[in-house]
């Protein structure tokens, strides 16, 4: 009561000027005038919460961490992370405490479901990533993938940052002919039993695998790019099911227990209790041969009717401090220096979400192929993707997988 | 010091750490407890319901989820206490003991997350333990396929937390047994034609338990929520209700937290079940055997519990020696396929892949620790010096409060936690993380050294005062001196639960504090089993200093007082 | 308050909870040696606490003890200036023998003129060279001297001996018993001892006090 009324008193204005002093600057800038963001960037300190699993990748965002702070003034720290649910938790309980400008996370990386979640709950800043100035190099136009995020539109709310697919692998020194269809990995597994498994759903590469199953398994795929509640899930997903139900006897451990994460599966080839396995990142097994973690006779291939692939982005929490300097840095991650960059298979060997039609010759060039690394995917491999069913589908598909084969 | 201002700061002391546990434990508790009840504005829950419970009734193999964190938490404890018992009944009065002793003590700074680690390579399909039998004389080419770890029992679970369990009970055991004058009671029962294994049970445990009883509900706590180890060596097809929460709690679907709130409940009541079990059965047991210590009988299958004890504590310090000899390998192998049983070519190119920053975390974890316990310690030593201003002996509803941070799941509580600490404009970094590592330390340090400060024989206060020494003279002159090792071991077990903290860190210190158990779980995460062994060394580093300073630290200071040195 | 003042005790009364253990009135005179006498669990030890100030919380004590002029039961343990000799020596282990007996020493005088005391007290009981000694390495006729003469250089103005000699052997008992008596007569201490030997009363040489356990009931 008595601060209220010194505040109320001569001390007021005081308090009032303090305030606006405080919350000010965060509005200096004008999204429209890029210039005006460079500005209110420098000297900004950008926390990037990202996955902080791979130390290639780690190793790529020191280098942006380099060149943000030599370009932009932007000191950028990487916040790394075992699992985005803990930044996401963390936006919750400030939001949920009434922290709605002075956030600690500023740039998040991010994938589908976690997207749509935070969108749904209002936790993103936005519309931005559209007004970048290099957003124009992705050629949205043409590749509509960079502004869909798992069939929901990214309404600018979110970045484009690199493209991933699922991509399957196999021991040569073990295998002479991989399935190259869904169908084919059963009777594969069949006189292979115990040589190939999924991580556990609800893991992101887990219940890809069930997508990429049911993909491989109906006739008709326009249902799964609507919301399923407008489709017969129990008629559409039973060749799933029956699929499962065959191929689970001939999994590692006849499938009574699953490995927690595509990291983990990876290891279980390294181990050499699998023979078969996929990953998103297509660079992965050329990257993990190089760290000793997979058989130097490691190979990749993508099924023969495609596989999934989707974009993966950074967003902005809607409270973040230092939203000018995370624009930036957005930005800089899709330069062509950056972009190829990445792309590079000694480093994370990501791929690029540039049009290559939109960009110079000498830009281009960075880009061109040097790698010749065997595990690597064959040149052309890529491309043939399959867009990602509507999200509703995976947490459906997550819940009925878990009522059947969660708790045996 | 003023005598005064000494009885104000210490009658504080309590108060103080009441508040530093109370008010986040409230507010860690209040955020699992509105949700769970629907109640969570920001995710648009704001009337109350009962429908997340209905939900998590609904989900599959929650029955077995439930039992499997239940029968693990009281199993392993059992397990362990049952190794520590016959080792020292076997051990207390014979060369080996001391030897295991100090192989012992220091194999506490394993991290859990580590051993489990270790454990599961050693014992898996491609493990090392199958490698040594192949491919002659197993036969196998390639890895077996058998379910363990992972099996759905639970049994490598519980083997698990016994391996850390046995020497944490060790550990207190051993803070204890002077308190309780185990070798003169063991002395006197030999003497009376006692063989050493029913003398200590008959003559020792009834005094030891009662000293081991708060270490023993904090290993049921701690087992039967634990997060981490389950991960790596539970079964996944149905988890332990505990590694479930996490996992709802981190769903990508917000709105599963309304359901994960409810569960993190649930098992907050699984733990208080299985608390409750233990202590109806030692009514149980000490009910049973009221009249066994005198029935007059010398023997209790001493041939049998010999071999027994010796063998377990064998067993135990082989697996976990094992488990890290596996880390070491792993931190020094190239592409080590099975079923090669030892590296080739050896390389150091993971500690080098690894070494590019860890110097700033591993400063950092010693930094937070080493500032967590010392709060930790001197809240604990306030509050147990105030003990002794009081006439009456310590009420147990506060002693309680001090364990409630073991009871909660973290994954849950912190959650609330840092609302609060939104709420209340602390930003987030060092200080909040030291904070954080206060509220999960000082239960442990106030386990570590509760008994050995108040069963400090009263004489030498007596004494003391009535040598003219002021009541804070006695306290820095006296108790504090007298209580060095003990002190030091609380300290030690203080940093060791400081540097093991993940998502406290991670969380208070919205990421912008690394430590190098920050790092470890991010890599780990990854999966490079290689990296990973080389952070959990690391991780091991500071811990195990620590210990190694608590044994040595007194040798050294008071190699001229071997009174002093013997009492501990 | 001066050397020769006499420890009064008044209508001392202690209970263990509702139970009446003991009742006693006494005055001990300056020099004079009070033996107190009785079976286990009279509450023997229970009456040098609670002169001393150290009262356990199960039990409860009505009466007043006086040292001189001087009313007791409201002063805090340590300005009480009452000597307490238990039957172990009990030594600080932490402290070598001249810490010992630097902690029982009031505080003052230069670090060397402290030592000088230190030095002299154990040439008076034999123990010379000792200073920097662990206790542990005593015997244990060597830690009952260092006790006594801790207490001793604490300059009490009464004492209190709880069994002090029953851990000796019967050699070492009678030089030591010398020792104390001597002491504490030299003193002019007024001194209250308890006791289950005999022979420790018959060495007094004072008045013995016989304790008895109250009526059942």
């Amino acid at each position: 009561m008595r601060l209220r009324a010194l505040c109320d008193g001569w001390l007021g204005r005081l308090c009032i000027a303090t305030l606006l002093a405080i919350s000010g600057p965060a509005m200096a800038y004008q999204l429209d005038d890029w210039q005006s963001v460079l500005a209110e960037a420098r000297g900004q300190h950008v926390y990037f919460n990202a996955w902080g699993g791979d130390p290639a990748i780690n190793g790529y965002i020191d280098w942006v961490a380099e060149r943000m702070a030599a370009e932009h003034g932007v000191t950028l720290t990487h916040v790394k992370l075992g699992d985005t649910a803990e930044a996401v938790s963390r936006v919750l309980a400030e939001k949920a405490a009434g922290n709605t400008d002075d956030g600690a996370i500023d740039l998040i990386w991010i994938n589908g479901e976690n997207f749509a979640a935070m969108k749904e709950n209002a936790l993103l800043y936005g519309p931005w990533a559209e007004r970048l100035p290099r957003f124009a190099l992705t050629r949205p136009e043409a590749n509509p993938e960079v502004r869909e995020d798992f069939t929901l539109p990214t309404e600018g709310l979110e970045a484009p940052w690199g493209k991933a697919q699922l991509t399957f692998y196999y021991d040569s020194a073990r295998v002479d002919e991989p399935p190259r269809s869904i169908p084919a990995l059963l009777d594969w597994a069949r006189t292979h039993p115990g040589r190939f498994t999924y991580p556990l759903v609800p893991d992101f590469l887990g219940s890809s695998f069930l997508k990429q199953a049911l993909l491989g398994l109906v006739d008709d795929r326009e249902p799964l790019y609507h919301p399923v509640d407008d489709a017969d899930f129990a008629a559409i997903s039973a060749p799933l099911w029956q699929y499962l139900d065959a191929l689970h006897p001939y999994l590692w451990r006849e499938g009574e227990h699953f490995p927690t994460s595509g990291a983990a599966l990876r290891q279980l080839m390294g181990d050499g209790e699998l023979s078969l396995a996929f990953t998103f990142t297509p660079s992965e097994p050329a990257v993990a041969v190089a760290n000793y973690q997979l058989p130097p006779t490691t190979r990749s291939y993508v099924l023969d009717g495609g596989t999934l692939g989707n974009v993966h982005f950074v967003a902005i929490p809607f409270n973040a401090s230092h939203k000018a300097g995370a624009l930036v840095l957005a930005n800089f991650l899709l330069s062509p220096e950056a972009q190829a960059r990445k792309r590079d298979p000694d480093g994370w060997g990501d791929a690029s979400v540039l049009a290559m039609e939109a960009l110079s010759e000498h830009q281009r060039a960075a880009f061109e192929d040097a790698g010749d690394n065997p595990a690597s995917l064959p040149a052309g491999a890529l491309g043939n993707t399959l867009a990602e069913p509507h999200p509703s589908w995976m947490e459906r598909l997550e819940r009925a997988w878990q009522a059947r084969y969660g708790a045996q | 010091m003023r005598p005064a201002l000494h009885v104000a700061l210490v009658r504080t002391a309590p108060w103080l750490a009441i508040a530093l546990l109370g008010l986040p434990v409230a507010a860690g508790l209040a955020g699992v407890i509105a949700p769970a009840f629907g109640w969570l504005p920001a995710l648009g829950g704001h009337a109350p319901t009962l429908e997340h419970w209905r939900s998590l009734g609904e989900q599959p193999g929650l029955l077995a989820m439930i039992a499997l964190s239940y029968t693990s938490g009281l199993a392993s404890a059992a397990l362990a206490l049952a190794i520590v018992a016959l080792f020292l009944g076997v051990f207390l009065h014979s060369r080996w003991f001391g030897l295991v002793q100090r192989l012992l003590s220091p194999l506490l700074a394993v991290p859990h997350a580590a051993a489990a680690i270790g454990l599961a390579f050693l014992l898996s399909p491609s493990g090392l333990a199958s490698r040594l039998v192949s491919p002659w004389p197993s036969g196998w080419q390639y890895p077996p396929d058998y379910l363990f770890p992972g099996d759905p029992y639970g049994l490598a679970l519980v083997l698990g937390l016994t391996l850390k369990e046995v020497p944490f009970l060790l550990l207190m055991s051993l803070a204890a047994l002077p308190q309780c004058q185990a070798s003169e009671r063991l002395r006197v029962a030999r003497a009376l034609g006692y063989r050493p294994l029913a003398g200590f049970l008959k003559a020792v445990m009834p005094g030891l338990y009662p000293l081991l009883r708060l270490p023993i509900y904090a290993v049921i706590a701690f087992a039967s929520s634990v997060v981490d180890v389950a991960l790596i060596l539970g079964p996944n097809t149905p988890p332990p209700l505990a590694v479930a929460v996490m996992r709802w709690l981190s769903d990508p679907d917000l709105t599963t937290r309304f359901m994960a709130s409810a569960a993190a409940l649930l098992q907050f009541a699984v733990t208080l079940a299985a608390l409750a079990s233990w202590w109806l059965l030692e009514r149980l047991v000490a009910t049973t055997l009221r009249d066994w210590p005198s029935d007059g009988r010398r023997r209790f299958a001493e041939r049998l519990g010999t071999a027994l004890g010796g063998g377990l504590i064998a067993l135990t310090l082989l697996l976990i020696l094992a488990s890290l000899g596996g880390l070491v390998l792993w931190s020094l192998a190239a592409y080590w396929p099975f079923p090669q049983a030892w590296p080739h070519p050896l390389t150091a190119g993971n500690w080098l892949r690894g070494a590019s920053g860890f110097i700033d975390p591993l400063v950092q974890a010693a930094l937070i620790a080493g500032a967590a316990t010392l709060i930790a310690l001197v809240l604990v030593v306030g509050a147990l010096e105030a003990e002794t201003f009081r006439r009456r002996p310590p009420g147990t509803g506060v002693q309680w409060l001090l364990y409630l941070p073991l009871l909660v799941p973290p994954v849950a509580f912190l959650f609330g936690l840092v609302s609060l600490q939104t709420q209340a404009g602390l930003t987030p970094g060092p200080m909040a993380v030291i904070g954080g590592h206060a509220i999960f330390v000082l239960p442990y340090v106030f386990l570590s050294l509760a008994e050995s400060y108040r069963r400090l024989d009263p004489r030498w206060t007596q004494l003391a005062r009535s040598l003219g020494a002021s009541p804070a003279g006695v306290f820095w002159r006296v108790r504090l001196p007298l209580l060095t090792t003990p002190l030091l071991t609380a300290a030690a077990v203080g940093v060791a639960v400081s540097i093991g903290q993940y998502l406290p860190t991670l969380l208070l210190g919205a990421g912008r504090v690394s430590t190098i158990t920050t790092e470890a779980v991010a890599l780990a995460s990854g999966g490079d089993r290689r990296l990973t062994a080389v952070y959990a060394l690391l991780q091991l580093l500071l811990p195990a200093l620590g210990f190694a300073l608590a044994l040595g630290l007194p040798r050294l200071l008071f190699r001229r007082r071997a009174g002093l040195l013997s009492r501990s | 308050m001066t050397p020769s003042d006499s420890l009064t005790l008044e209508s001392i009364r202690i209970a263990r909870g509702s139970t009446p253990l003991l009742a006693l009135d006494s005055v001990v005179a300056p020099g004079e040696i009070v033996t107190v006498m009785g079976p286990s669990g009279v509450g023997k030890s229970t009456l040098l606490a609670y002169i001393a100030g150290f009262l356990p919380a199960a039990f409860s004590a009505s009466g007043s003890v006086r040292l001189g002029d001087r009313e007791l039961n409201a002063l805090p343990a340590e300005t009480r200036h009452v000597g307490l000799l238990f039957q172990d020596p009990l030594l600080f282990p932490h402290l070598s023998v001249a810490g010992n007996l630097g902690f029982g020493m009031r505080a003052g005088g230069s670090r060397r003129q402290r030592r000088r005391r230190i030095d002299a007290a154990l040439d008076e009981v034999g123990l010379g060279g000792h200073a920097e000694r662990d206790p542990a390495t005593l015997s244990g006729g060597q830690k009952a001297r260092v006790a006594l003469l801790r207490v001793l250089l604490s300059r009490p103005r009464a004492m209190l001996l709880d069994e002090p000699f029953s851990k000796l052997d019967t050699a070492l008992r009678d030089d030591l018993r010398r020792l104390v008596f001597a002491r504490v007569r030299e003193r002019n201490l007024p001194t209250l001892m308890v006791t289950h030997d005999a022979a420790d009363a018959e060495a007094a040489g004072g008045r013995v006090i016989e304790l008895a356990l109250p009526p059942a009931g």
